[in-house]
């Protein structure tokens, strides 16, 4: 996209301490962002997509997180061997973030005002008058509308929308170059979710900002993304430009997840699904993690690890006997 | 796919829900209008989609059908029994165990601390009479029902994925047979290749086991598969109701129109109609007229002024808007 990434994520493997010892949550995980550009991150709860976001800023808890190899490059920095210090500057600076669930990212006992506020004071030393006139642009940035009254109200007196709306305020109040926003529809009403995406869209225009959106539904990344990452069972397994993805997916779980995506249109028949579930994070699968649930697995599948190989312009999946098919034809 | 419709089991006509709500010191209770004038029928072996955004009464309607909370005024016939307020004491006992309900969040929904085995025969210990060797026969039977392996009884929740919980949240609901099940938003906590294979597993009991279901969601897409017909409701009231094709094929009202086109749909660079602005008015002081007509691009004068009424054509579809009615020649 651009020359130099904005954000590289380089060979991550992350591990959480659990009751039985060390597991890895992520192995191997690698993309990059451009700047001004939106990449989505889909798969199914449990298949590291969060974990991987989550690890840009290093969200994990300390004591039992171990960031086993790799590095997380930011505008020619390693986010990996920073202080805590210097990541705070980063965090809600350069790089903000905003959740699934806005109730509880906000706090219930500060207003609106206090907690647009904080960042602006904090990363730009703004005195408390300009930081509130500067609040009130931001809220009317989301579309909020009396936003010199709606400032001064509590969380609860918001409705859900309004509450993302809020967060969203925050997390660009510092005019971030890259934006991570976890599951930022999944809580919210259908005609709420259009606005919210939306409003996306429009402010990272305005801002020239990157977003990376995580989320489980095709749906919302086919809207949304320019660039696709895949995740399943803490891997990367496919990673496509967004209509190349829709159009020739390469790899069976990605099929899968598209298939199971509702329609509005066509037969009614039965959904497609994807048989069984993600596996716990501590199972040894060997060979592909993805066989014992893939329709297509043969011999090999069960027995080596597959790698990420390039099947297209672009496009990378980890499926050997699907990128043969591509080498075959191509 | 499903048996055709005779008789209605279940008839629900003008039923509402109020809600006290305390205002400000010094000021007067008010009442939250959740669900206002609402009336459908569920058929044998039929599913109604009820489908809404927050706060526009599903969930509340759902919950009086089971008797989970009481109904304010209106009526609601089970199996020819009236169970609403003011029917005769103990009515709702008689139609209870044919009655059930399955939650939204799976999580919140089993005792973390009861085995699931246990939670599934919950109900079969309640309505008591199995010997230990048929009450553990009948749980394995459930769990095989719902697609889990049957010895797995002696596990804890935590030990589930949540489209599993879901199962044994099925699993429990069926343990007395029931014959109507109030599904509430069942798949909206699930990755959507999980909420197929809920949704899959649902269709293939109604055909087993002859259920009828109400199957409420906040979003058409989920139900299309599943429904019968499916209502729309919207701030309380039900806007249009429909046979499934009519409704995706042909929807009538404005809101119904927006809700189908803000589902994301898996089609890159589709050029996406704006979404719908604003949001779902106050229950407590709601917008006079249609509920509708500050959100509603063809809202004209007669809809700020006059509440439209639910009203079927010929063929089934019943829509309440002005836009609609007979003698009305506006699209």
């Amino acid at each position: 996209m651009t020359r130099e990434p904005l954000l590289s994520v380089e060979n991550l493997t992350v591990q959480f301490r659990g009751d039985r010892g060390w597991v890895t949550a992520i192995e191997d995980v690698s993309f990059q962002i451009g700047a001004g550009e939106n990449l989505g991150i889909v798969g199914e709860s449990g298949s590291g997509k969060s974990v991987s976001a989550l690890s840009i800023l290093r969200l994990h808890g300390r004591a039992n997180t171990r960031y086993a190899s790799g590095a997380i490059r930011f505008a020619g920095r390693d986010l990996l061997s920073m202080s805590e210090r210097e990541l705070r500057r980063v965090r809600g600076g350069d790089i903000a973030m905003i959740f699934q669930d806005p109730m509880s990212s906000l706090n219930p006992v500060l207003t609106v005002a206090e907690q647009i506020i904080e960042p602006l004071q904090l990363h730009q030393g703004l005195s408390a008058a300009a930081a509130r006139r500067r609040a009130i642009e931001l809220l009317e940035m989301v579309r909020i509308a009396d936003a010199g009254r709606r400032i001064d109200e509590y969380p609860h007196r918001l409705s859900g929308g309004m509450r993302q709306r809020v967060m969203i305020a925050i997390a660009i109040a510092c005019r971030p170059k890259l934006l991570i926003a976890d599951e930022p529809t999944t809580a919210l009403d259908v005609t709420i979710q259009g606005q919210i995406l939306e409003l996306l869209r429009d402010l990272q225009r305005e801002i020239g900002m990157s977003v990376a959106l995580i989320t489980h539904d095709l749906g919302v990344i086919a809207e949304f993304a320019q660039r696709v990452l895949v995740m399943y069972a803490g891997r990367v397994i496919e990673e496509a430009p967004v209509a190349a993805l829709f159009d020739r997916p390469m790899h069976p779980y990605t099929d899968g997840l598209i298939d199971a995506v509702p329609k509005l249109e066509g037969d009614l028949h039965r959904l497609t699904t994807i048989p069984g579930n993600i596996p716990d994070l501590a199972a040894v699968i060997p060979g592909c993690r993805f066989n014992p649930r893939c329709r297509e697995a043969r011999e090999a599948c069960r027995r080596d690890a597959p790698a990420l190989l390039p099947v297209g312009p672009d496009h990378l999946s980890r499926c050997p006997p699907r990128a043969a098919a591509a080498g075959g034809a191509a | 796919m499903t048996a055709a419709p005779t008789a209605p089991i279940i008839t629900v006509r003008d039923l509402v829900k109020t809600f006290p709500v305390r205002g400000r010191p010094g000021e007067p209770k008010r009442l939250l209008r959740a669900v206002d004038n609402v009336s459908f029928d569920v058929f044998r072996g039929e599913t109604l989609g009820l489908v809404g955004e927050s706060g526009s009464g599903k969930s509340t309607t759902g919950r009086m059908l089971v008797g989970l909370i009481s109904t304010s005024s209106g009526s609601v016939e089970l199996f020819g029994h009236q169970i609403a307020a003011g029917a005769e004491k103990g009515a709702l006992n008689k139609v209870r165990s044919r009655l059930q309900f399955v939650f939204q969040d799976p999580q919140n929904s089993l005792n973390p601390r009861m085995r699931v085995g246990d939670a599934i025969a919950e109900p079969l210990d309640v309505a008591g009479g199995l010997s230990r060797q048929d009450r553990q026969d009948r749980v394995r039977e459930l769990l095989g029902l719902v697609g889990l392996p049957t010895g797995c009884g002696d596990r804890f929740p935590h030990e589930f994925s949540g489209g599993q919980r879901q199962r044994i949240g099925i699993a429990r609901s069926l343990a007395l047979k029931p014959d109507f099940i109030v599904c509430d938003e069942p798949v909206s906590s699930l990755d959507v290749s999980m909420q197929a294979q809920i949704v899959n597993l649902l269709l293939d009991l109604q055909e087993q086991l002859g259920l009828s279901y109400l199957f409420i969601a906040h979003d058409l897409a989920v139900v299309r598969n599943i429904s019968t017909r499916v209502a729309v409701m919207y701030a309380g009231g039900i806007v249009e109701m429909a046979p499934k094709r009519e409704l995706y094929a042909a929807p009538k009202h404005p809101y119904t129109q927006a809700l189908l086109q803000a589902v994301p749909r898996p089609v890159p660079g589709r050029a996406r109609p704006p979404s719908v602005a604003g949001e779902l008015p106050s229950l407590i002081d709601p917008p006079k007229g249609c509920a509708f007509h500050p959100r509603c691009p063809f809202a004209f004068e007669r809809c700020r002024i006059e509440k439209p009424r639910l009203q079927p054509d010929a063929a089934g579809h019943a829509v309440a808007c002005h836009l609609h009615e007979a003698g009305s020649s506006a699209q």
